[in-house]
C-alpha cells in the first residue's frame, strides 16, 4: 500500500489532481483511492487530498494515514500547516516553493535533517508559464511520477490525456509540457 | 433514441458518479429532485444525461425533498421507472411522503447519501437519516463502497419492481467516505446492464384509462391496520426475492451479495458488527488482531430492511463477544442497530455478551486502531465471560471517557 497525503488550497486542483492520479494508477491494473477533506468549500480555504495504491481491494476507508509522501501545492501551507503530521521516517516531501532546498528547509524546522527525502519543484512558476495560469496540480503529478518512480513519463503523460479528453487540444498540451517540466526540474 | 454513453471495463468513480450511472444504464423514466449535499451530483448528472441525449428521460427540478418525493409518487402511480436522492435535512423533509410511497407500494427508487442531521450543521456521513427511515415501510440495502453503491442501485430496480414485492427500495451509502471517494468500480456493460435490469411492467398504472384505479384512500380503523399489517409482511416476504436477485446478479458479475455479510466468522470469538464504509476498515482491523493472536471477525448488515434477524442468530451463534457499531446519536438509549442485534441475540441459544459503540457522528473518522481497541474489549469480555466495560461506549470522542449502562450481574 502508498498512501499519498496532499495539502493545498481550494481551488488549486490537488482534489483534481488526486483523481487524476488515480486514475491513471488504475490503469496499470492497480486499486485506488482518492478522496478530500476540507471543511467549508471556500477557495483558498487550506484542505488536504489523499491517495491510497495498493494490488489489492482497498478496505481501509479511514483519513487517517502514515504517508509515504507528502506532495505540498501551495508554498506557504509548507511554512503554516502541518505538513509532517504523522510521518514516517521515510516519508518523501515534494514541495512547491521558488525557494532553493536548503533555503526552504532553512525556514521549515519540521524538515531539519530530512534532506535526503525533502524534493523541490516551483510547481506555480511552471503552470504560469505553461498553462498560463496558477494551477500546480499537474505539474505536482510530473514531479511525483519523477521522485516515485512509478511510471515512466511517457506512459504517464499517455494516460493523462485520457483523463483530460474532455478539455480542449491546447490546454491538454500544456499540461502535459507542465508535467514533463516539473518531472525534469524537480530536485 | 438516445445516444451510447461509453463505459470502460474499469472506471474510477466515486459513489455518486457510480450510483448516477446506473440510473442511466436502469433507463429511468422520471427523476423528480431538490438536490442536497452530499447526494446532489447523483440527479445533476441525471439531468445532464438527459440534457445531452444520453437517456430519454425526464429531469423535474422541483422546491422541496417534499415535493420531490410528492413527484416521484406521482410518475410512479403513472407506471414509470422512478428514481431519486437526497441525504439528511433533505431526507427528514421527506420522511412524510417516504410512508405515503410504501403505504401505495410504488416502487421508488431513492439513493441516500447518508449525511448528519443538523443541528449543529454538518455535511459529512453518519446515519442519522438512514435510522430516520427505518419504520418507513422501505426496503433499504447498504453499500460500502463505490462499486456497491453501483451494483445495489441497479438490483434495487429489479427487488422494487418485481410482482411479489412491489415496494419502494432505498441504497444508502455513506456521505463522503464512499460518494466523493473516487475508487475502482468495475461496471456493467451498457447492454448487459440493461438488460439484466429489464423493462418496468406496472400494476395498476393511472395512465391505464381502461382500468381506473385510486391511489391513497382513507382507511380508518377498519382496514388500516389490515393494510399495514399486509405491508409489513410484503417486506418480510421479499426475503426469497432479494435473494433469488442477489445470485442472479453474481451470474452476472461474479459479485456475491447477501442480506448479511460476513468476514473471518467461521471460528471467531469476537466480531464488530456494522454498516457502511466501516466495515470494510473493521475488516483491515480483524485481519490485523488476528496476526496478534485474536479470533476476530466482521458482520455486516446489506439488508438493513428486512432486517437479517435468523441469519444474524447463525453467523453469531458461536461468538463469545459482539461489539455493535451505531453511526447515529442514540438519543437518550441504546443505538437502535444495537436494540436490533441484542433482541436478535436474546432469542439465540448461546446469547453472546453484546456491547454497543457509538462513533463516527458528523464525519468524525474510524481509524484501524479505534477499531482495534473495540475488539481487545470484546477479548477482555470474551476471556472474563462477562462485559467487562459499560455496554455503551462513545469511541474517539474528544474530552472524558463517555459511557453508559452496566450490567446487573448480583
Amino acid at each position: 500500500m502508498t498512501e499519498i497525503r496532499w495539502h493545498s488550497r481550494a481551488g488549486q486542483g490537488a482534489v483534481s489532481g488526486a483523481k487524476g492520479l488515480g486514475d491513471v494508477v488504475a490503469t496499470t491494473g492497480k486499486e485506488v483511492q482518492a478522496f478530500a477533506l476540507y471543511g467549508s468549500a471556500k477557495r483558498g480555504a487550506a484542505l488536504r487530498a489523499y491517495n491510497r495504491i495498493s494490488d489489492e481491494q482497498i478496505f481501509n476507508h479511514a483519513k487517517f494515514m502514515n504517508p509515504d509522501y507528502v506532495l505540498v501545492i501551495d508554498p506557504a501551507l509548507a511554512f503554516s500547516d502541518n505538513i509532517e503530521v504523522n510521518e514516517k521516517p521515510e516519508t518523501k516531501y515534494i514541495i512547491t516553493t521558488h525557494l532553493s532546498k536548503a533555503d526552504l528547509i532553512a525556514g521549515i524546522p519540521a524538515l531539519h535533517g530530512k534532506e535526503d527525502r525533502v524534493y523541490v519543484v516551483d510547481c506555480v512558476q511552471i503552470s504560469l508559464d505553461t498553462i498560463k495560469r496558477s494551477m500546480p496540480n499537474s505539474p505536482m503529478l510530473g514531479a511525483f511520477v519523477k521522485i516515485s518512480g512509478m511510471f515512466e513519463l511517457d506512459y504517464f503523460l499517455e494516460n493523462m490525456k485520457r483523463v483530460l479528453k474532455k478539455f480542449p487540444q491546447k490546454i491538454i498540451d500544456a499540461n502535459m509540457e507542465a508535467i514533463t517540466r516539473a518531472y525534469n526540474e524537480v530536485n | 433514441m438516445a445516444v451510447e454513453f461509453e463505459v470502460n471495463k474499469r472506471e474510477v468513480w466515486d459513489g455518486n458518479y457510480a450510483a448516477s450511472q446506473a440510473l442511466r444504464q436502469a433507463d429511468v423514466d422520471v427523476v423528480v429532485a431538490y438536490p442536497i449535499t452530499p447526494s446532489t451530483p447523483i440527479v445533476e448528472n441525471y439531468g445532464s444525461y438527459v440534457g445531452n441525449g444520453y437517456i430519454d428521460g425526464e429531469f423535474i427540478m422541483v422546491e422541496s425533498e417534499h415535493a420531490a418525493m410528492s413527484g416521484c409518487i406521482g410518475a410512479s402511480a403513472s407506471g414509470g421507472r422512478v428514481a431519486t436522492a437526497t441525504s439528511s435535512q433533505g431526507f427528514a423533509l421527506m420522511v412524510e411522503v417516504l410512508y405515503q410511497a410504501s403505504g401505495m407500494r410504488l416502487p421508488i427508487i431513492l439513493n441516500v447519501v447518508n449525511r448528519a442531521l443538523a443541528a449543529p450543521l454538518n455535511v459529512r456521513g453518519d446515519h442519522a437519516d438512514m435510522y430516520l427511515g427505518r419504520d418507513s415501510g422501505w426496503i433499504q440495502f447498504a453499500a460500502f463502497n463505490a462499486q456497491e453503491a453501483y451494483d445495489l442501485a441497479l438490483m434495487a430496480f429489479r427487488v422494487a419492481e418485481h410482482h411479489d414485492v412491489r415496494l419502494p427500495t432505498m441504497i444508502h451509502q455513506d456521505g463522503f467516505i464512499t460518494s466523493h471517494t473516487a475508487q475502482n468500480v468495475y461496471p456493467l456493460s451498457n447492454e448487459v446492464a440493461a438488460k439484466f435490469v429489464g423493462v418496468i411492467d406496472p400494476i395498476d398504472d393511472m395512465l391505464d384509462f381502461s382500468k381506473p384505479v385510486t391511489y391513497g384512500a382513507q382507511t380508518e380503523e377498519d382496514w388500516h391496520f389490515e393494510h399495514k399489517a399486509k405491508q409489513h409482511k410484503a417486506i418480510i416476504d421479499s426475503v426469497p426475492v432479494i435473494d433469488a436477485i442477489f445470485a442472479e446478479f453474481k451470474e452476472l458479475s461474479g459479485r456475491e451479495y447477501k442480506r448479511i455479510e460476513s468476514y473471518d466468522m467461521e471460528d471467531a470469538d469476537v466480531c464488530v458488527i456494522g454498516l457502511g464504509t466501516t466495515v470494510e476498515s473493521a475488516r483491515v482491523a480483524a485481519k490485523e488482531m488476528r496476526a496478534e493472536g485474536v479470533k476476530a471477525g466482521v458482520v455486516a448488515i446489506r439488508c438493513f430492511r428486512p432486517f437479517p434477524y435468523e441469519e444474524l442468530r447463525t453467523v453469531l451463534e458461536n461468538c463469545k463477544s459482539i461489539a455493535v457499531t451505531d453511526r447515529s446519536s442514540p438519543g437518550g438509549a441504546m443505538g437502535a442497530f444495537y436494540n436490533e442485534v441484542a433482541a436478535a441475540m436474546m432469542t439465540s441459544q448461546s446469547r453472546p455478551l453484546v456491547t454497543n459503540y457509538i462513533y463516527g457522528l458528523g464525519g468524525r473518522d474510524i481509524s484501524i486502531e479505534n477499531l482495534k481497541e473495540i475488539f481487545k474489549e470484546q477479548q477482555a469480555n470474551a476471556d472474563a465471560g462477562y462485559i467487562t466495560t459499560d455496554i455503551q461506549q462513545f469511541t474517539n470522542l474528544r474530552g472524558p471517557k463517555l459511557s453508559f449502562f452496566k450490567t446487573d450481574r448480583s
